[in-house]
């Protein structure tokens, strides 16, 4: 294997501006993500702005720094005051939150930091072997290929994902749906533009992005009644002892591993890593019954796990171009703003891209670890601001951010629209992440899909007798159908566990 | 994943899945309480009549045929998908749970929606700094809750720090009065 891309890969990243846009985005991640109900997703929406007039190379960079610097964020929420910021630190709420409550929230905070630099790293190598073999292998995609992938990749961030899957998967039609407006490629027809100028060009992402990941968010949590404000717990200690570090060894190394090989998968690749690392530790642990009451390795393993998920949850964006989760989905559009198509041509065409996002990760990690030990304070203090005071200044960071893209107020009406749209989405049980997804992929299906139309002949049977897209076909069919024969299959089973928790949760 | 026997069977995955949706059943505590049947069928038809919409007007655009695709040919494909599952939801997803009801706090993200409107409507006109104040003003003092003085420091202090940091510092362009 050739490394020098790789060398060349650190010499971008160790460039001084670089640096610079990492550091800034691992910080400006961490305090926002701090933020209550403010997750990655949400974080990076608000953000898109500050990447536009800065290249391609800094603009990844300094957005991959804002996504794992939030996922930490997150996780200080759950450690402090109980609110995971974003479902794949859920879990690290039990033994979080517990040890939090014994005094012990920084050997949580540290366990976490170190954890998730561990399972960052481990996923990162991972991600350096794996990735480039990968794009080669899918260098001989064609567009029937491409048009299947997209298919899958759509449908599985709506089943995998949490929420109804029939609302998810015609949240993620209305997604594809949207992508079609404005002037045709093909033919140069307008679409559903209404004699819009505007709409001619089509809609942006980043106004999309910005009002169904941030503004809804922001008015969805108006809503919440605040009766029970929970202070922070107090930060005593900021450093795991050795023995919490001996008790956890395990448990992270575990946790990179499941967290890497769960991340590739498309949809929920860090939720679901979190749940399977902390549900192997406890069926590992000698004295299970510790779970929940303040194991060391309860936050460990999960925090490693959905660590390493994330990274590895770069591997289908940047090989194939298929974003893995809907974070993923903003890293996608945010490229494509850049004027740069990820997939298999990427590591070829553009390997300071490439590679300079990939080892921007190992310098991003150190950066997390070093800078979150000294931040607890900081993180602390923001808690303790009341969110109806950060919500306003949210608001205006998004507005202001939208307007300052293309200094339009048209831009400011959409992201109100799609901030609305979402709003009554969340309200109504649908998520808008398969919405977000399916636009970001929406061009790339139609267009292949008609490339191939046109290699076929207009016969669509070609989509199945060539043996890649018929596979990737076949897969999306397995994934729509799957779920049916299980739901048949625990329907014969004596009805038993899903009804009792149903009984158990109310009160 | 085959499980010998399922009532017995200490499956950790399970067990952390339930504690799992525990916790969040407990966080969403804080929440509306959620919507009957009506709410759901709503849901359901706005995306019937969206898909219709689709439908019909990609239509219009031109089907064309699988040799020769028209410009509507994949929009009317999408909007045919949306309006069966639509239709489906409707039959299907009356007992859904997971839709909130639309409270009295709902008016206030109605409030918040007419301050965003408004601020996008007045930035041209007259720059980002009245506007802006009005909005923190209004979330702080009327959505918020807080008190009279603290919502007017903290609505001036905030602006006044966007003024430096956007204007300043950044020499962002935006349309300002002063």
């Amino acid at each position: 294997m050739d490394i020098s891309p790789i060398l060349n890969g650190f010499g971008v990243v160790l460039e001084p501006a670089n640096l610079l846009y990492c550091f800034a985005g691992v910080i400006i991640g961490m305090l926002i993500g701090v933020l209550p109900g403010l997750g990655p997703g949400a974080t990076i929406a608000i953000l898109l702005p500050l990447t536009y007039g800065i290249g391609p190379v800094p603009a990844i960079i300094m957005l991959a720094g804002i996504f794992y610097g939030a996922q930490y964020g997150g996780t200080i929420t759950s450690v402090l005051l109980r609110l995971p910021g974003e479902a794949s630190s859920v879990v690290t709420v039990f033994d979080g939150f517990a040890l939090a409550k014994q005094g012990r929230a920084g050997t949580a905070l540290g366990i976490a930091a170190i954890g998730s630099f561990i399972g960052g790293t481990v996923s990162i190598l991972g991600l350096t072997l794996l990735a480039p073999i990968v794009a080669g292998f899918a260098l001989d995609f064609g567009p029937p290929e491409y048009a299947a992938l997209g298919v899958l990749g759509v449908l599985l961030i709506s089943s995998v994902g949490n929420g109804h899957k029939l609302k998810a998967i015609i949240a993620a039609c209305v997604g594809l749906l949207l992508a079609t407006v404005g002037r045709d490629t093909f033919t140069g027809a307008e679409r559903f533009t209404f004699d819009s100028l505007n709409l001619a060009e089509g809609i942006d992402f980043v106004p999309l992005a910005m009002g169904l990941f941030g503004l809804s968010e922001i008015l969805y949590n108006i809503e919440e009644r605040h009766n029970q404000v929970h202070s922070p717990a107090k930060v005593g200690n900021v450093w795991p002892s050795r023995k919490d570090l001996r008790q956890s060894k395990g448990a992270i190394g575990r946790g990179s591993l499941i967290g890497f090989f769960l991340g590739v998968l498309p949809g929920g690749g860090a939720t679901l890593s979190s749940l399977a690392a902390y549900a192997f530790e406890k069926r590992r642990a000698k004295r299970p019954e510790r779970f929940g009451k303040g194991a060391v390795e309860g936050v460990a393993a999960p925090e490693t796990a959905n660590n390493a998920a994330a990274t590895s949850s770069f591997i289908p964006l940047l090989t194939l171009g298929i974003p893995a989760n809907a974070t993923m989905a903003l890293i996608f559009g945010a490229l494509l703003i850049q004027g740069i198509q990820p997939g298999p041509q990427l590591v070829a065409q553009h390997p300071d891209v490439f590679w300079g996002v990939i080892n921007s990760m190992y310098i991003g990690n150190i950066l997390l670890l070093i800078m979150s030990i000294p931040m607890v304070g900081v993180f602390v203090r923001i808690l303790r601001v009341r969110p109806a005071i950060l919500a306003p200044i949210t608001v205006l960071i998004t507005l202001l951010g939208a307007y300052t893209v293309n200094n339009q107020v048209y831009d400011l009406f959409l992201v109100i629209v799609f901030g609305l749209l979402g709003y009554l989405m969340k309200k109504l049980g649908f998520e808008p992440g398969p919405l977000v997804l399916a636009f970001v992929l929406g061009s790339m299906i139609e267009n292949s899909s008609r490339q191939s139309l046109l290699i076929f002949g207009g016969d669509p049977t070609g989509f199945f007798t060539r043996p890649i897209s018929g596979t990737v076909l076949a897969l999306v069919v397995l994934v729509a159908v799957l779920p049916l024969i299980l739901k048949a299959l625990r329907r014969r089973r004596p009805a038993g566990r899903a009804d009792d928790t149903v009984e158990e949760n109310a009160p | 994943m085959s499980m010998p026997d399922p009532a017995r069977s200490p499956d950790p995955l399970d067990d952390v899945a339930v504690e799992t949706e525990r916790l969040q059943a407990e966080l969403d505590e804080s929440r509306p309480p959620h919507a009957g049947p009506p709410s759901q069928i709503a849901a359901a038809l706005v995306g019937l009549g969206a898909g219709i919409f689709g439908a019909v007007g990609s239509y219009a655009l031109g089907l064309g045929s699988l040799t020769q695709p028209g410009p509507g040919l994949w929009p009317f494909a999408i909007s045919v998908v949306i309006v069966v599952l639509s239709a489906a939801l409707v039959a299907a997803g009356r007992r859904l749970e997971d839709a909130e009801r639309f409270s009295k706090a709902s008016l206030l993200t109605l409030v918040a929606l007419v301050t965003l409107v408004l601020l996008a409507a007045l930035l041209p006109v007259i720059g980002f700094e009245i506007p802006s104040l009005l909005l923190m003003f209004v979330w702080l003092r009327w959505l918020g809750k807080e008190s009279w003085l603290s919502s007017i420091v903290i609505s001036v202090c905030t602006v006044a720090a966007f003024y430096v940091l956007f204007v300043l510092l950044l020499q962002v362009p935006l349309p300002r009065l002063i």
